[in-house]
């Protein structure tokens, strides 16, 4: 007696292409939550790291408080933290703001330890040369700091760009339909996991393989530019 | 000495002198650094600074760039304070804008010339000139290259730093420095970290700049022909205080104190 007959999965091109329209859509959505999110991140991240600099103790401490207390904590829990115990405050997100500040937030704490360890590897004469040319604090972060910090973290900052990519799909936990809750639905639809699921993945790998490529030959590009 | 006679438009106690330092005092923990330093050096004048390791003498210049911030005393620039503002009369801590504005009459080169290894030596040259003198870039660059070809570094505008010789390096940071057109000089053991061979060409620079400019200049340096040349009093620093201060024949013929003495032999000896 067979309650359900579930063949196992034979690979099926007809049903792939057919779902493969409403899988880049989910894909798209994906791509611009972490382009998004991430974008923000690198900027918010150097900010970061710069107020970590900061001559005054009360921005200093409680900045260094909260980009541990971040890292410290899985992305998961922070966005459920904004999605269901922020509107308890009157402060209500869509699920798709929700994810990109999610992620932004999330990054951004980890790429300024980055831009922090780039910018501690500038000597600290450079500093004082500055001084001696009597720049001003902001003058020497835009003209001499952050021009020798900065591409000593781009590789380390690619690498979360990649990262970031692969985080997106939690936006499926804030009812947000990227690539992943599209194979779900699917699946859930029509009992069939294996071609949406490994469309997900190739379509992941078709985006996340050129990202490497192209942090790659920023790299060396930005490696020549310091010689 | 610096008179203490009163200057029309600043208050009763801004001494004439282009540096003054009043009873200054700079710690690093417990150990005091500089131990109540008096010091009045005029305008136009060359002081060379020499004394052992750990003495003050390369502290008694990063206080006057403000790269370390004295405990106690107050310091002169040109009449006026570096650290403080004037209210009501009284002396009160500077904020950041003041200590900028007088710090603009101070420049300084370093031991280990830091130029900037991202920019080219025109940049390096211009980039305080257009930054915080407000000059053009064709003003900044004409300057620049006044300057370069006084230290004989004309060719080398579009190099960066990597490609040049030690000597070359600290001849461009000389040329930053001076680009700002200072009042006040700065040089902090500028030949310490060259090959011997490289030295020579620093210090004709140097000379040349001390014989024909009126920058009041303080250099701390172990050349004691050098400072010979071209200083008009020398300074001997011990344990955060000057223990003899007169004109370098004097100073080096017939030093006075026991330790000057001491650390001339020792230093001649090499």
């Amino acid at each position: 007696m067979t309650l359900l007959q579930v063949s196992p999965s034979t690979w099926d091109w007809e049903f792939a292409r057919e779902i493969l329209p409403d899988m880049l859509r989910g894909l798209r959505v994906t791509v611009e939550v972490t382009v998004v999110g991430i974008a923000i991140a690198l900027v918010l991240g150097l900010v970061l790291a710069m107020l970590r600099r900061s001559h005054r103790r009360a921005i200093r401490w409680p900045v260094g408080l909260m980009v541990e207390f971040i890292r410290s904590t899985p992305l998961l829990v922070q966005l459920f933290f904004i999605f269901y115990v922020l509107p308890d405050y009157d402060i209500r997100l869509s699920g798709w703001s929700t994810i990109v500040i999610g992620l932004a937030l999330h990054y951004a704490c980890y790429t300024s330890e980055t831009y922090r360890a780039g910018i501690e590897s500038v000597p600290k004469g450079q500093w004082e040369a500055s001084t001696a040319i009597n720049l001003t604090r902001m003058q020497t972060w835009r003209h001499v700091i952050l021009p020798q910090a900065i591409p000593t973290a781009l590789p380390a900052l690619g690498n979360y760009v990649v990262a970031s990519l692969k985080d997106a799909p939690l936006a499926s936990s804030v009812s947000v339909v990227g690539i992943l809750a599209v194979a779900k639905e699917i699946q859930g639809d029509t009992f069939r996991g294996m071609e949406p699921f490994t469309i997900a993945g190739v379509l992941f790998l078709l985006v996340s393989v050129p990202l490497a490529i192209l942090v790659r030959l920023l790299e060396k590009r930005h490696a020549f530019e310091r010689t | 000495m610096p008179s203490s006679e009163p200057e029309p438009e600043t208050s009763s106690s801004a001494p004439l002198a282009m540096v003054h330092m009043d009873k200054v005092v700079k710690r690093f923990g417990d150990n005091v650094v500089l131990d109540q330093l008096d010091l009045s050096v005029q305008s136009n004048e060359k002081v060379v600074i020499i004394g052992p390791s750990g003495s003050g003498k390369t502290t008694i210049l990063r206080v006057l760039m403000t790269l370390e911030r004295p405990e106690e005393g107050v310091i002169w620039v040109d009449g006026r304070p570096l650290y403080h503002q004037e209210r009501d009369g009284q002396l009160v801590p500077a904020k950041e804008s003041h200590v900028r504005d007088v710090r603009r009459d101070v420049s300084m080169v370093f031991q280990h010339f830091n130029l900037f290894p991202h920019k080219t030596i025109r940049d390096n040259v211009t980039l305080g000139p257009r930054k915080t003198l407000g000059l053009g870039m064709d003003e900044a660059e004409e300057r620049a290259r006044d300057l370069l070809e006084r230290v004989g570094l004309s060719d080398k505008i579009d190099a960066y730093p990597s490609a040049l010789s030690g000597g070359q390096k600290q001849r461009v940071a000389i040329a930053r420095a001076l680009a700002m057109q200072p009042k006040v000089m700065l040089f902090d053991e500028v030949t310490s970290a060259l090959d011997p061979e490289l030295v020579g060409e620093v210090l004709s620079v140097l000379a040349d700049i001390a014989h024909h400019t009126e920058m009041t200049m303080l250099l701390v340096t172990h050349e004691m022909r050098f400072a010979e040349e071209i200083a008009d009093r020398v300074l001997m620093f011990d344990a955060g205080r000057i223990v003899e201060d007169r004109p370098p024949h004097e100073m080096f013929s017939a030093p006075r104190e026991e330790r000057t003495k001491a650390f001339l032999q020792a230093v001649l000896r090499e």
